[in-house]
C-alpha cells in the first residue's frame, strides 16, 4: 500500500494519520482509477468484478468459478465478501484476498471487508461447469465425480486425459505442483498432466 | 466454564503442536527426498499441516487472550510448553522410518479429525471438516507407501520392519487419553480417545495385513508424556532451528 500513502502525501493528508487507514487509501485508489464510488445497487457488478480475478496458481479460472467466493453482501456502507480457502495451508490465500480487495477498490468499492470463512469447508463440487471446462482446456484434468462418494483408502476414479481424452491414465503421485493437484500420466498419448483433486 | 476453557486451550494446543511439529519435521526432506514426486508430496503434506496448525493456534490465541498470536505460540514457547505427541518429534531416519511415522500419525489424525467434525464447538468442527479432507489424502499416500515398502524388495521390507520396531513404542503416547480430553469428550467437544484408538487399530491392521507386516502388541507405559510437555531429546533440537529467527530477532516480519 505504499502507493496509497504516497497519494496521501500528494493530497496533503498527514502521512502518520493516513497510514493504515484502509478506508481512506481505498477511496484514493478508487478515484485515481476513475471509477465512481459504488453503493448497494452495485452488488451485481461486484460479482462481475470478481469474475475477472483469477486464481494465481491456475490463472484461467476465476475465484468465482473456483467457488471460493461464498457470499457478497452490503452492510454499513461497505461491500462484504466471504472467501473460503481451498486448503488449510494454501499459500495463495493471502494473495487471493489482496487481489480481490484491489480489484474491488479499482472498481469503486471503497474498503471492501473480507471475511475468511472456514465452514462449510470448500469442496471441488463448487467449481463451476465453466471453470471445469477452462481447466481442461488449460491442460488440467478437472475433478472427477462428487466428493460425497469418497471412501477412506484407495478409491479408483476414472480420470480423462485433458490432451487426448483417453481414459487410459494412471496416477504418478497423489500430490502435484500445488496442494490442489495430483500428478497423472496418459497411457495413450504418453503425456503427463495435472489432475485437480476431488476434495 | 473457566475449567472448560482451560481444558479447551490445552486440547487446542495439542492439536496445533501435533500438526506444527510434524509439518516442521517433514520440511527437513525438502531438497533431500528420494524422488521429485516424493519431495512434492511431502512438502504438500507439510503445508497442509502447518495450515491446520495455524487454524488451531489462532483459536487457542483468541481464548488465551494474553496478547500472543498464532506465530508467538508457535515460535516463542519453550519445549516444556509443547503438547505434541512424542511420535511426531522423532527424527525422520530413512524413508521407511518417515513413512511409518507418517502412517501411524495419519491414521490417528484422520480418525481424530473425523470425530471432531461432530464437535459441539462450531469452530473446532469447521477446522476439522477442512482438515479431514486433507488428512484423507495423507493417509491414503502413507498407507500405500507402507504397503509398497512392506512387499517391495527384501531390503525395503526389512527396513519397514525395523521402522515399525523403532517407532511402535511411541504409539502408546499417541493413543492415550487423559482427564482433560475425557472431560471435553463428555461435553461433546473433543474426540473420545478410546474410540479413536480402536479405529486406529483397525486401520493399522488393514494396511499392515495387506502385506503381512506383523502388528505388534499394544504399546503400554512409557516414561515420557508429550501431553504434559515431557519430550524426547529430539524436540528441543527441532525447536532450536524452527524458532531461531523469532528468538534472535523478536517480532521480525517480512
Ligand atoms: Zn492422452
Amino acid at each position: 500500500m505504499s502507493n496509497a500513502s504516497e497519494l496521501d502525501a500528494l493530497f496533503g493528508g498527514s502521512p502518520v494519520a493516513g497510514m493504515g487507514n484502509s478506508d481512506r487509501s481505498a477511496g484514493l485508489i478508487a478515484s485515481d482509477g476513475g471509477a465512481r464510488v459504488a453503493d448497494e445497487s452495485d452488488l451485481p457488478r461486484a460479482w462481475q468484478v470478481l469474475e475477472q480475478v483469477m486464481d494465481p496458481e491456475v490463472p484461467v479460472v476465476s475465484v468465482v468459478d473456483l467457488g471460493i467466493i461464498r457470499e457478497v453482501s452490503w452492510a454499513d456502507g461497505h461491500l462484504q465478501v466471504a472467501v473460503t480457502p481451498t486448503y488449510s495451508g494454501c499459500p495463495a490465500t493471502e494473495l487471493i484476498e489482496t487481489e480481490v480487495s484491489r480489484a474491488l477498490e479499482r472498481a469503486g468499492f471503497r474498503a471492501p471487508r473480507l471475511e475468511r470463512r472456514l465452514a462449510p469447508a470448500w469442496t471441488t463440487d463448487w467449481i463451476s461447469e465453466q471453470g471445469r471446462e477452462r481447466l481442461r482446456v488449460y491442460g488440467i484434468a478437472p475433478p472427477a465425480g462428487s466428493t460425497s462418494k469418497r471412501s477412506l483408502l484407495g478409491e479408483k476414479d476414472e480420470i480423462c486425459c485433458p490432451h487426448c481424452g483417453s481414459h487410459e491414465t494412471e496416477v504418478v503421485s497423489q500430490f502435484g505442483s500445488t496442494a490442489c493437484k495430483a500428478l497423472y500420466r496418459c497411457r495413450s498419448c504418453l503425456e503427463p498432466f495435472d489432475y485437480f483433486k476431488c476434495i | 466454564m473457566t475449567d472448560n476453557k482451560n481444558d479447551l486451550i490445552e486440547y487446542l494446543l495439542r492439536l496445533a503442536d501435533n500438526a506444527m511439529i510434524n509439518g516442521q519435521r517433514l520440511c527437513e526432506w525438502c531438497g533431500h527426498a528420494p524422488a521429485l514426486e516424493e519431495e512434492m508430496a511431502l512438502m504438500n503434506v507439510a503445508l497442509d499441516l502447518v495450515g491446520q496448525a495455524r487454524n488451531w493456534y489462532e483459536y487457542a490465541a483468541e481464548l488465551l487472550a494474553d496478547g500472543r498470536d498464532a506465530d508467538r505460540l508457535a515460535f516463542t514457547r519453550d519445549e516444556r510448553d509443547f503438547r505434541n505427541t512424542l511420535l511426531v518429534e522423532q527424527p525422520n531416519g530413512d524413508y521407511a522410518v518417515t513413512t511409518a511415522k507418517l502412517f501411524l500419525f495419519d491414521a490417528w489424525h484422520l480418525h481424530t479429525l473425523q470425530a471432531l467434525t461432530a464437535s459441539k464447538d462450531e469452530r473446532i468442527a469447521a477446522i476439522a471438516a477442512k482438515g479431514v479432507k486433507e488428512a484423507t489424502y495423507h493417509l491414503r499416500r502413507s498407507g500405500e507407501w507402507v504397503e509398497r515398502l512392506g512387499d517391495g524388495t527384501e531390503e525395503s521390507r526389512q527396513r519397514m520392519l525395523a521402522a515399525i520396531d523403532e517407532l511402535w513404542r511411541f504409539t502408546g503416547d499417541l493413543l492415550a487419553g487423559d482427564a482433560i480430553q475425557q472431560r471435553l469428550a463428555e461435553a461433546g467437544i473433543a474426540a473420545d480417545a478410546a474410540a479413536v484408538a480402536a479405529a486406529w487399530q483397525a486401520t493399522v491392521e488393514q494396511v499392515f495385513g495387506a502385506t503381512n507386516l506383523p502388528v505388534p502388541q499394544p504399546s503400554s507405559y512409557f516414561y515420557l508424556d508429550g501431553k504434559k510437555g515431557l519430550h524426547t531429546e529430539h524436540l528441543g533440537i527441532l525447536l532450536a532451528e524452527m524458532q531461531f529467527l523469532q528468538r534472535a530477532y523478536p517480532g521480525a516480519t517480512w
